[in-house]
This record gives C-alpha cells, structure tokens and sequence, in this order.
C-alpha cells in the first residue's frame, strides 16, 4: 500500500472567489431567458411585439390623447376622433343611482359606504364569528332605512325607485346573505338519511342548476304572481332578490356538499361517541370543518352572484347595467354607449378582480394550517 | 328510524303538496277568469309573428309548436359554434399562459382576467353595440376583400352547395375513424409481438389522401361564393346577423377564459416525475405526450369543462338581451301572445333541462372512458 495515493488534493482554506458567469445575471440573460429561448419563443415574442405595436398606439390615442374628458355638447364630441369621455361625466349619476331621486343621492352613496365598508370589515379573519352575520344583518337593516326612507324624517322611496349601484350591491349582499344559509340546509338535507327529505333536496338542487338563471328570475317576476291569490302582490324588487337566492344557493349547496364529504367519517364518528346531537354535532364539529374547506370554492360562486345582478336588468330593475341603459336613451348620447359600458366594465372589473385577488389569498392562508 | 323522523317528513312533504295545490289552484281560477283554457293544444295554433332568422323555414302562418322548434335550433346553433370556437381559444390560452415566453403568458393571463371577472350580460350588449355601430355596407370593414364587416353583421365566403362537399367531409370523418383503428391496431400488435410498427405517415397519408380522393374523383367543385356588395347590401357567401355575431362573441370569449384556467390547472397536475420517468422508459415524446401527459390531463379538464359548456348553453338565453331569436326570447314572445304562461315556461325549462343533461351524459361517457381503469 503506498501511501502517496491515498493523499487528499484538497486545498485548505477557502478558495478565491469567482464571479459569476457572464450570462446568468443582467438585463440581456433576462431577456433571453424569458423572451427569446429558442427560435419559435422568438418568433412568438416578435409577432405579439407586431400585434401590440400595430394596436397600441390607436388605442391611446383613441382613449387618451384625442378624448373628450368633459363637455355637456354631445356635437364637441362627434367632433372628436378619440373616446367620448363626457358621456360618464354626464350620466355618471343616472348610471350610479338610476332613478333614484336627485336630492336623496346622499342616502344612496351612505348605502354603498356601508355595503363595502361591511365587506372590507369581513376580509378580516379576526372578525369572522357569529357575530359578523350579526352585524351584516345589521347593516342591510341600515341600508334598507336608508333606500326605503320614510322614517327619522327621511321621504319614502319605494323599491321601483331604487336603482344603479346601491340596488346592485343589495341585490349581491341579499343574494348570499339570504343564500347561504339555505345553501347548508340543502346541503345537509341532500346528505340526510330521511328518504323523503333527500328526494326533495336533490330535486330541487338539480333542476335549478339544470336551468338559466334568467328562466329563475323570469319565473319568480311572471309566474309566481299567477300563483298568489287574486289581489295579493310582492313587490318585484324582492320577487327577483328570492331567484337569486334560489338559484345562488342550488350551486352553493353542491359546494357546501363536497365540503361535508370531504370530512373523514372518524369526525361523525367521535361525536357520536361523545353523545353529542345531531344539532350539536352538524353546527359544532361538522360544518366549521366543512365551510372551512370550501371557502375558496364558495368564494367563485359569490363573484358568480355578483356578476349575476346584472341579469336582474333583463326583467326590468334598474341596476347599473339597467340604469346604464336607461341612461343612453337619451338620442344626444346614445352614439357612446361603448364609453359608457367601458366604465362600467371598469366598476365591475374592480369589485371582481378584487375578491378573486382575495380569495386567492385566503386559499394560500387558509391551506398553510392544513400542512402544519 | 323513529316515529319522530318519519312524522318530520310527512309533515315537510304534506305542507309542500298543500302549498303547492293552493298555489296551482289559484292559478287556474285566474286562467278561468280570463277565459284560457289550460293544457298544450294552443301549440297547434297559428303562431302569428316572425322570427328574425331562422335555420329552418318559419312564417307567422306557421303554428307555435314549429316556432318552438325553431328557437331550440338558434340556441343550439349559436351554443355548437360558441363552444367549438370557445374550446380552441382556451386551449391556446391556457397553453400561453405556462409559456416560457414570458410576453406571451402575461399577455394571456391578462385576457383571463379581463375576461373572467367582468359580467357576461355586459360583454355581450358591449359586442353589440360595437358592431351595430361599424360602417353601413358600403363603407363596410374589408377582411381581404373575402369577408366583410358592416352593420348588418359579417358576411365569409362558402362554398356554393355542392354534394361532393358533403362525400368529402364523410371521407374525412371516415378517414379519422380508420386512422383511430389503425393506432389501435398498432398498439394490439406491439403488445402481442414487442415490435414497434410507424403508422403515422400512414395515417397522415389516410386523414388528406382520402378526402382530398373523394373531392378529385366527384369532379374537384371548386366554386366559393364571394359575397359582392349589391345596391345596400351584400349578396352571397354565408351571413351572421348583428345579433348572432354578438352573442357568439360574448359567450365564446367568457367561456374561453374560464377554459384556459381549466386546461392550464390540468397540464400543470402532471407532477415532473411524470414526464422524467416517460424519458427514462425511452417513451418517444410523442408517445410521452399521447400515453402520459394527455391521459391524466384529460382526466382533471374533462368535469369543469362540462360544467362550463353546460354554462354556455344556459347563458344563450341571454341573447334576449339583444334580440337574437334564441329559445328563452321566442318563449317570451309565446308566453305574451298565448297566455298560456305555464305550460310555455314549464316547456322551456324541460328544453333546457334536457339539453343540460344530454351535455352531462355525453361528458360522462367520455369521462368514464378517459377515467383510471383499476384492474
């Protein structure tokens, strides 16, 4: 055994330091990287520069450069090459309260001040408690005072007057409010062991989710009043607010539904064990565990309802789309429509993207205790 | 099951039977009074108003049960060419967003989040109004002087009927069959005998040669209607109406965004190891992508997807918005002139229920056969 092979030709102490090779930092590796890796990434990155360079311009140019932010001249606007602006300036009052009277704006801008500070509040994961359930019915009862009027000295305002953002926000508030404890209780019913109970559950879940929303709300507005005794009327405003929560709560209680099977049977099982009732076992182990799960899933299904109130225009409420439409019969600005509805895709973009950016978040928050 | 639980449901079915009798009661009393006779025989009735376009040939001399049949065929219409054209741009977008290109995948991903989180009702009256505000005919937007865009909708170039263009077509989907066989064969025989057998220049060869057979040897028609500018209008090629335009554009451009979040989820469930462990059996990349990757993909896309065709079809209905003649907006129309609200609405509702569940059934048997086979 000769000694000098096994003798190690590791050097002692740290060795100098190199640089990093050239191209793996720096503007010009990023961009090969992320732009032009290989021939078809750069064919694919040339022909979107092209497709954005040849559109771009036209566009700024049409909404920016060339617009007309304020006029009350509709002839300023033919005018104009670019986006006629001014037809927001001008009707951004029909479309954000409808026919709401002009002097008691106020009461509606109050109401949307609640809905959404009430919405901001329950983004919070410190609030969530019975207590918030509370405090929403609290403010819709607020928000009712307000729109209806006729009490603390405020005039009355019936519901075929309410209209624009506070009719849609109520319209979305009253939907999941109202849906979701109906949700859980088909939910539960479609999962009881009563036969009879079952039946009625899954017929109901599966026919109305078998049929467009808008043959729900057409039905609650045109047939339902067939059905009440002669002289008998509900006011239209809540006849299609009780479509949406059935058809909101149809598709919620699938979702709930997948939550209570996702629970393993050693749950049911231990509150058996601990004598607990069914009351006590549904609301205290089963369905804090069950809606906990499901919450990014319902979170879809409640933008779904918010972008659903729009339907309500199609039988004849006024919502923002509604009261949009109503604004553009007016034949001076009926030549902007497009502004007008880029605007309001800009007001539901903003409530949209806002809670699918939350619900993104508390997916993330919500799936860090599950790995733990 | 006690005593109790069975007197719950009796008491929940007897109330819902008692409320709903009163409530089908007073509905007849107020049929009665304005002197409608209930049941379906208004159906065989002179329906008495016009459908602005129809598949089928429809006058208001005709009865209301063929105007029925003619509404179903505009929501089916505009549903078939709003779901094939949804499908293929979402499967290009979800495929865009896990880009390594990185233009390309934000790009995309900013067109599904305009797209997904901005009401449907308002895409499709915004397509609407865009279009009903281009230039008249004779200003019209020129696509290569073939198709045109104008007020009045889009008018393509088709080919003048012709019945070698239906052979062709039957030799094509009868070409795609064999060509299916034929890889089924190949993979029996490879299993049987441990030999590899090529057959995809065959089955290129097959899917163009017969086709391209057929149109040759039924004397090669080559004859396309150009639609030409006529007085105010355009004559020739095929016509979309305003309305149709618009509906097909609001409902494929929504639902697309929701499929490239449906096709994306489903290529990024196949884990790494996945497709390392294809390389490492010496799996060709092709066969890789068709026995790995497009199997188990399938399996995560297939139930969304059909959640979201069957979204589709229901949210034809909003087409009433617009004016396009689908089912829910020729109900409407039923509805005012007959009277007979309840037997209309209750037909509709059928209608659509079934179609949902003829999309559901249809999907689940393709489901079924893309599921783990658990041996």
């Amino acid at each position: 055994m000769t000694v000098a092979n096994t003798i190690s030709r590791a050097e002692v102490g740290a060795s100098p330091r190199r640089p990093p090779p050239a191209q793996e930092s720096g503007a010009v590796h990023w961009l090969k990287k992320n732009l032009f890796s290989s021939p078809f990434n750069t064919a694919m990155t040339l022909l979107a520069l092209w497709a954005l360079f040849v559109t771009l311009p036209d566009v700024i140019a049409w909404a920016f450069l060339d617009a007309i932010w304020r006029t009350d001249d509709p002839a300023a606007c033919r005018a104009a090459a670019g986006a006629c602006w001014a037809v927001i300036t001008e009707k951004h009052r029909v479309i954000l309260f409808g026919t709401f009277p002009y002097e008691e704006h106020w009461r509606g801008t109050l109401a949307i001040v609640a809905i959404v500070g009430m919405a901001i509040i329950s983004a919070f994961k410190r609030f969530w408690s019975a207590w918030l359930f509370g405090a929403w019915l609290a403010a819709i009862g607020i928000v009712l005072v307000l729109l209806l009027g006729g009490v603390f000295g405020l005039t009355p305002t019936g519901t075929h007057q309410w209209g624009g953002l506070p009719l849609t926000l109520l319209m979305f508030v009253g939907t999941v409010v109202g849906g979701m404890p109906a949700a859980v209780l088909l939910a539960l019913g479609r999962r009881s062991s009563l036969p009879a109970i079952k039946a009625l559950c899954v017929g109901f879940i599966e026919v109305v989710r078998g049929v467009p929303l808008i043959t729900v709300l057409f039905m609650a507005s045109l047939m339902f009043p067939l059905f009440m005794p002669e002289g008998m009327t509900i006011d239209k405003f809540l006849r299609a607010q009780i479509g949406m929560i059935l058809f909101f709560a149809a598709y919620a209680a699938e979702i709930v539904r997948g939550g209570l099977q996702a629970i393993p049977r050693g749950q049911y099982e231990a509150a058996d064990a601990l004598g607990l009732s069914y009351r006590q076992k549904t609301g205290r182990i089963i369905l804090p565990q069950a809606l906990k799960i499901v919450l990014p899933a319902l979170m879809n299904d409640i933008i779904r309802a918010f972008k659903n109130t729009t339907f309500v225009s199609i039988i004849g409420l006024f919502d923002v789309l509604g009261a949009t439409a109503t604004a553009l019969e007016d034949p001076r600005w009926v030549l902007y429509a497009q502004e007008a509805y880029i605007f309001i895709f800009v007001l539901y973009f903003a409530f949209c993207y806002s809670m699918s950016k939350y619900s993104e978040h508390i997916e993330r928050d919500l799936s860090k205790g599950r790995n733990l | 099951m006690g005593f109790r639980n069975w007197a719950y449901q009796l008491l929940v079915v007897s109330a819902i039977i008692g409320v709903a009798a009163y409530m089908v009661g007073n509905a007849q009393d107020a049929m009665e009074k304005r002197g409608i006779s209930t049941g379906f025989g208004f159906l065989l009735e002179e329906a008495g108003f016009d459908i602005g376009e129809t598949p089928i040939a429809f006058q208001s001399t005709d009865t209301f049960l063929r105007a029925y049949g003619a509404a179903i065929m505009n929501t089916l219409k505009v549903s078939i060419f709003s779901i094939v054209f949804a499908t293929i741009l979402g499967v290009v977008l979800g495929i865009a967003r896990l880009s390594s290109n990185m233009l390309i995948a934000k790009l995309s991903s900013a067109y599904v989040e305009l797209f997904r989180n901005t009401p449907q009702l308002v895409q499709i009256i915004f397509w609407y109004t865009i279009i009903t505000q281009l230039p008249v005919p004779k200003q019209a937007v020129s696509l290569f002087d073939m198709a045109f865009l104008t007020n009045r909708g889009l008018v393509v170039p088709w080919p003048e009927p012709n019945p070698a263009y239906l052979w062709t077509l039957l030799a094509f989907v009868g070409a795609c069959v064999t060509a299916v066989l034929v890889v089924r064969w190949a993979d029996a025989s490879r299993r049987r005998s441990g030999r590899r057998v090529s057959v995809l220049w065959w089955n290129v060869a097959l899917i163009a040669g017969a086709p391209l057979a057929v149109w040759m040897f039924s004397g090669a028609p080559t004859t396309v209607s150009i639609p030409k500018l006529q007085g105010f209008n355009f004559v020739g090629g095929a016509a979309m109406s305003p309305e149709f335009l618009a509906l097909l554009l609001g409902l494929s451009l929504y639902i697309a965004a929701f499929i490239a979040e449906i096709v994306r989820a489903g290529i990024q469930s196949i884990t790494k190891g996945q497709i390392e462990a294809s390389r490492a059996i010496n799996l060709s990349p092709s066969d890789t992508y068709r026995k790995v990757i497009l199997p188990q993909a399938l399996r995560v896309m297939v139930p969304p997807a059909a959640a979201q065709y069957v979204s589709l079809v229901k949210n034809s209905s909003l087409g009433v918005a617009i004016g396009y003649p689908e089912l829910f907006n020729v109900n409407n129309t039923i509805v005012t002139l007959s009277g007979h609200t309840i037997e209309a609405i209750g037909m509709m509702m059928a209608t659509y229920l079934t179609i949902a569940l003829v999309i559901a059934s249809i999907m689940n048997l393709y489901n079924k056969s893309v599921q783990i086979k658990e041996r």
